[in-house]
C-alpha cells in the first residue's frame, strides 16, 4: 500500500504544476475532471432532492386531512407527476452517476473517465433537461399532470407544457445515454491491468450492468415520448384508437423502459451496500461471484417482466400468467443478495458508524419493499393492490429507505475521502435515527391505506382514511426536516468537519477493501496517472 | 427545545385526530363478498405469512449477528466467504416456495379471467369524471356522478366530516342482483379510467376505443363502494362507484321503476325564478362544475371562465345551441332534458356565486331542439 501512495504523491506534485483545476468559477463549467464532474452531479442531485422533496411536502400537506385545503386538484396532479420526475431523473439517477464519476476511476485504478469531454456534456445536458422540466410549472395550463408515466390519452390533455416536457425527457435521455456509455467504456477499457473483471469492486460491477440497462432502455423511452409528440402535433395515431392505434401500446413501451429503469435506481445501490457492509463487518463479502451473477440475473429479468405494471389493463390470460411467473422469479436473485449481506455480517466484528447504520437500514427496509413486491407479483391479488397506496408504499420503500438511504450511506462513507475531513458522527447518527424512524411513520401506514381501499394519486379522500394519512404526513414532515441535517453535515464536512485529520484509509483496514482507500485523503486532483500494480481484493 | 415542543404538538395533534375521526379504518385487505374476492384474500394472507416468516428468519439472523458479532463486545471477525452448499440451499428453498405459491395463484387467475356463461351484461363507460352504466339488452342506461353533498363539500372547502360517505357516494348507484353471474364490459369515452370495488375483489381498466371484460357474482345483498383507480385528470379523486346488490325480486322491481322513470316525459311547465335557480344549481354542480368550477372562474389554460363570459351573458338562443351541440373542447349537453337545460342556463346567467347578473329567466318551453338525442 505504501508503495502505491508514495508513487502517487510524486505524480500529484507533478500534476499540480501541469494540469491543476482551472481557477475561479469557470472550473465548474468547463471541467473534464471526473472528480469535479462527480461533485457537480452529487450537488445537483442533492439540490433536486430538496426540490422534489418540497413537492412531496405539498402532497403530504394536502393529504394531511380530508377535504381540499391548499391546492387545486390539477396542481396536486402536477405535484405528484413532477415529484416523481424530479426525484427519478433529477435526484436519484444523477446521484448514482455522480458516485460513478467519483469512484469508478479510483476503484479501478484509472486516471479519469474514458471520455472526459462527453462527461462534461452529459452533466450540462442533465441540468438543461431538468431546468426545462421545471420551467413547465410556469407555463399556461401548468406542468404535466398525468403522472410520471405520461400515459396517453391523458398526457395529451396537457397545456402548453407538453412539447417542453417531451423535449426535456429527450435531453435527460441523451444525458443518461452519454453518461452510461462513458461508464461502460471506462470500466471495460481503463481498468488497471492487474484487475480482471471478476476482481472488480461490486460497485463497479453493478454500474457496468446498470450502464448496459440505460443504453438499452433510454432510446425506448425517447421513442415512446416522440410518438406522443407526433400524436399530439402531427396527426399520427400511435396511441389513438380512432386512428387505429392503441393507448395500451404506450404502456407496453413505457414499461419496457420503466421496469429496467427502476432497477437502474437500485442496482448501484446493491453495489454500494456490498462495498460498505464488508468494511464495517471487517469481513470479506460473503459471495462475490454469486452477487455478480445475481445482479446480472436481476438485470436480465428486468427486461421480461414489464407488464406486471399492467395486470389490470386487460391482457389475455396467457400474458397475465407469464408475467406473473417471470416476476416471481426476481425474488430468487434478490433473495440471494439479502442472504449474502446477512452472511457477510455473520461472525464479523461489526461497528456501527453512520454509513453502516444506513446500510443496515437499507437491507432491512429494502427487503420489506421486496416482500410487498413479491405480494404484488401474484397477478390475481394485484387486481386488488394495483394503483392503491399499497403500491405507493412498496415503491417508496424500495426508493427512499433503499436508494436514498444508500446514497446517504455513500455520502458519509466517502465524504472523508473526498474532502479529507471527518463528518460529525453524532449529528450523522441523529440524522440516521430521525430518518429511519420518520421514514417508517411516513410509508408504513400507506400499506394499510392501500389495503383498506385508498387509490393513489387522489388529492382528497374518504373519512376512513383520515387517521393513517395524518400520521403519514407527520412522518413526511419529520423526514423532510431531518434531511436538512444531512445538508448541514455536507457543508460542515466540506468546510472542515470535526477538524480531525482523516487517515488515507479513513475506516479501519479499509485499504483491504478497495483501491480508493490507498490514495491520500483528500484525494488529489489527479490520481492513478500510472496504474497501480497491487490490487486489494478481499475475495478469492 | 423548540423541536421538542413541536414534536409534542404534533403528537397531541395525532391523538386528537385519532379520537375525532372515530376509528372506522381497516388495516388489512377486505375479504369481500364474492368467491373470487375470498380466494384473493386467502392468497393475500398466504403470501403475507410467507413474507412474515422469511422476514423473521432473515431479520432475526441479522439482529442476532448485530448484537453478538460486534467489535465492542470483543468479537473477532471470521474470514469465511463463498460456500456453495449454503448458496444452493438459499436458491432452492425460495424456488420451492414460489412454485407452491404459483399453483393457487394460477387457479385464481384463471377463475378471475373466465367471463363465460354470464347471466347478464353491464357496459361501463368511464368519462371525465363520472361513470355511465348501460344494462345491455334491458334498456336501463344512466350516469352515476359523485353525490351533491360530497361535491359541494370538496369544492367549497367545508369540513367533510359530517358528509355521509364523503367522496364514496353517488347520485345513482349501480344495482345488481345477488347470486347471478354478471359480466361487465368496460370502455372509456376519453382517457383511461379504472373501475374498482374492493369488495368484488378486482379492478379493471376502461380504455378508450377498446373493450375489457370482467365478471362478478355477489353473494350477499349490501352496498359496496369503490373509486376510479387510474389517474384520469383533474377530478380523478371525485368519481366514486357504488354497487347495491339486492335479491332478484327487488332487482326486478328496480329495473321496472327505472325503466318507467326513463320513459317519463320531462315536465315542461313554467317554473318560478327560485325553482329555476335551485334546479339549475343542481344541474351545474353535476355537469359543469368540474371544468368551470364552483365560482365560475374556470381553470386558466384549460377551461374558460363563465364569470363575465360574453357567450354566457349575451343572447339566449346561441347559448342554447352551443350547449346542445358542444364543441371540440366541450361535450354536447343534448343529454340534458329541456327543463334541466333551461334551469342551468338561467343559473349560469344569474347566479351571484358565478358573478353573472343578466336578470332574465329561461323557461323549459324556450328550449328549441337544434340537436336531437335519442335518449331524450
Amino acid at each position: 500500500m505504501s508503495a502505491v501512495t508514495a508513487e502517487h504523491g510524486h505524480d500529484d506534485h507533478h500534476d499540480d504544476h501541469a494540469h491543476g483545476p482551472e481557477k475561479g468559477w469557470l472550473r465548474w463549467i468547463i471541467t473534464t475532471n471526473h472528480k469535479d464532474i462527480g461533485t457537480l452531479y452529487l450537488l445537483f442531485a442533492l439540490a433536486m432532492f430538496f426540490v422534489g422533496g418540497a413537492m412531496a411536502m405539498v402532497i403530504r400537506a394536502e393529504l394531511f386531512e380530508p377535504g381540499m385545503q391548499f391546492v387545486d386538484p390539477k396542481f396536486f396532479n402536477s405535484m405528484t407527476t413532477m415529484h416523481a420526475l424530479v426525484m427519478v431523473f433529477g435526484a436519484v439517477m444523477p446521484a448514482f452517476v455522480g458516485l460513478a464519476n467519483w469512484m469508478i476511476p479510483m476503484m479501478i485504478g484509472a486516471p479519469d473517465m474514458a471520455l472526459p469531454r462527453m462527461n462534461n456534456m452529459s452533466f450540462w445536458l442533465l441540468v438543461s433537461g431538468v431546468l426545462l422540466l421545471a420551467s413547465t410549472l410556469f407555463m399556461e395550463g401548468g406542468a404535466p399532470a398525468g403522472g410520471w408515466t405520461l400515459y396517453p390519452p391523458l398526457v395529451l390533455q396537457t397545456g402548453k407544457a407538453l412539447p417542453f416536457a417531451i423535449f426535456s425527457v429527450h435531453l435527460l435521455g441523451i444525458s443518461s445515454i452519454l453518461g452510461a456509455i462513458n461508464i461502460v467504456a471506462t470500466i471495460l477499457n481503463m481498468r488497471a491491468p492487474a484487475m480482471p473483471l471478476m476482481k472488480m469492486p461490486m460497485f463497479v460491477w453493478t454500474w457496468l450492468i446498470t450502464g448496459f440497462l440505460l443504453i438499452a432502455i433510454m432510446p425506448v423511452f425517447a421513442g415512446a415520448v416522440t410518438m406522443l409528440l407526433t400524436d399530439k402535433f402531427f396527426h399520427t395515431s400511435f396511441f389513438d384508437a380512432a386512428g387505429g392505434g392503441d393507448p395500451v401500446l404506450y404502456q407496453h413501451i413505457f414499461w419496457f423502459f420503466g421496469h429496467p429503469e427502476v432497477y437502474v435506481m437500485i442496482l448501484p445501490t446493491f453495489g454500494v451496500a456490498s462495498t460498505i457492509i464488508p468494511v464495517f463487518a471487517r469481513k470479506p463479502l460473503f459471495g462475490y461471484s454469486s452477487m455478480v451473477y445475481a445482479t446480472a440475473s436481476i438485470a436480465f429479468l428486468s427486461f421480461i417482466v414489464w407488464a406486471h405494471h399492467m395486470f389490470t389493463v386487460g391482457m389475455p390470460i396467457a400474458g397475465e400468467l407469464y408475467f406473473m411467473y417471470a416476476t416471481m422469479l426476481i425474488a430468487i436473485p434478490t433473495g440471494v443478495k439479502v442472504f449474502n449481506w446477512t452472511a457477510t455480517m455473520w461472525k464479523g466484528a461489526m461497528t456501527f458508524e453512520t454509513p453502516m447504520l444506513f446500510s443496515i437500514a437499507f437491507v432491512v427496509l429494502f427487503t420489506l419493499g421486496g416482500f410487498t413486491g413479491l405480494m404484488m407479483s401474484v397477478a390475481p391479488v394485484d387486481f386488488q393492490y394495483h394503483d392503491t397506496y399499497f403500491i405507493v408504499a412498496h415503491f417508496h420503500y424500495t426508493l427512499v429507505p433503499a436508494s436514498v438511504f444508500i446514497l446517504m450511506a455513500a455520502g458519509y462513507f466517502w465524504l472523508p475521502k473526498w474532502t479529507g475531513h471527518m463528518y460529525n458522527e453524532k449529528i450523522g447518527q441523529l440524522h440516521f435515527w430521525l430518518s429511519t424512524i420518520s421514514v417508517n411513520i411516513l410509508f408504513f401506514p400507506q400499506h394499510f391505506l392501500g389495503l383498506a381501499g385508498m387509490p393513489r394519486r387522489i388529492p382528497d379522500y374518504a373519512i376512513q382514511f383520515a387517521d393513517w394519512n395524518m400520521i403519514s404526513s407527520i412522518g413526511g414532515f419529520i423526514f423532510g426536516a431531518s434531511q436538512l441535517l444531512f445538508l448541514w453535515i455536507v457543508i460542515d464536512t466540506i468546510k472542515g468537519g470535526t477538524g480531525e485529520k482523516v487517515t488515507d484509509e479513513v475506516w479501519e483496514d479499509a485499504h483491504k477493501h478497495g483501491l480508493e482507500w490507498t490514495l491520500p485523503s483528500p484525494v488529489p486532483y489527479h490520481t492513478f496517472s500510472t496504474p497501480p500494480t497491487v490490487i486489494p481484493c478481499d475475495h478469492n | 427545545m423548540k423541536k421538542t415542543k413541536q414534536l409534542f404538538a404534533s403528537a397531541t395533534l395525532v391523538t386528537l385526530g385519532l379520537q375525532s375521526a372515530h376509528a372506522d379504518y381497516a388495516l388489512n385487505l377486505m375479504q369481500g363478498v364474492t368467491k373470487v374476492s375470498n380466494d384473493i384474500y386467502d392468497l393475500h394472507m398466504l403470501i403475507l405469512w410467507v413474507c412474515v416468516f422469511i422476514g423473521i428468519a432473515v431479520f432475526g439472523t441479522m439482529f442476532y449477528s448485530m448484537y453478538h458479532h460486534r467489535k465492542s463486545r470483543g468479537h473477532q471477525a471470521a474470514n469465511f466467504h463463498e460456500n456453495t452448499t449454503v448458496e444452493i440451499i438459499w436458491t432452492i428453498i425460495p424456488t420451492i416456495i414460489l412454485v407452491a405459491m404459483a399453483i393457487p395463484a394460477t387457479k385464481t387467475m384463471i377463475e378471475l379471467d373466465n367471463v363465460q356463461n354470464s347471466d347478464m351484461s353491464i357496459k361501463v363507460t368511464g368519462k371525465q369524471w363520472y361513470w355511465d352504466y348501460e344494462y345491455l339488452g334491458t334498456g336501463v342506461h344512466f350516469e352515476s356522478h359523485l353525490d351533491a353533498a360530497s361535491e359541494k363539500a370538496h369544492r367549497d372547502g367545508s369540513d367533510p366530516h359530517g358528509v355521509p360517505h364523503y367522496l364514496l357516494n353517488v347520485d345513482r348507484p349501480l344495482v345488481v342482483p345477488v347470486g347471478k353471474k354478471i359480466r361487465f364490459v368496460f370502455t372509456s369515452a376519453d382517457v383511461i379510467h379504472s373501475w374498482w370495488v374492493p369488495d368484488l375483489g378486482w379492478k379493471k381498466d376502461a380504455n378508450p376505443g377498446f373493450i375489457n371484460e370482467a365478471w362478478t357474482s355477489v353473494d350477499k345483498p349490501g352496498t359496496y363502494r369503490g373509486q376510479c383507480t387510474e389517474l384520469c385528470g383533474r377530478d380523478h379523486g371525485f368519481m366514486p362507484i357504488v354497487v347495491i346488490a339486492m335479491e332478484q325480486n327487488d332487482y326486478d322491481n328496480w329495473v321496472k321503476t327505472t325503466l318507467a322513470k326513463q320513459e317519463e316525459k320531462p315536465d315542461l311547465s313554467d317554473l318560478s325564478r327560485e325553482q329555476l335557480m335551485a334546479n339549475g344549481a343542481a344541474v351545474y354542480l353535476k355537469n359543469c362544475v368540474s371544468c368551470h368550477q364552483i365560482d365560475g372562474a374556470g381553470a386558466p389554460g384549460d377551461y374558460p371562465a363563465l364569470r363575465g363570459s360574453a357567450k354566457v351573458n349575451a343572447g339566449v338562443d346561441p347559448l342554447i345551441g352551443f350547449l346542445q351541440a358542444g364543441t371540440s373542447k366541450m361535450p354536447s349537453f343534448a343529454k340534458l332534458k329541456d327543463n334541466e337545460l333551461a334551469a342551468v342556463i338561467t343559473y349560469i346567467r344569474n347566479a351571484p356565486e358565478l358573478g353573472n347578473k343578466v336578470g332574465d329567466e329561461i323557461q323549459p318551453k324556450a328550449i328549441t331542439p337544434v340537436y336531437d338525442d335519442d335518449d331524450k
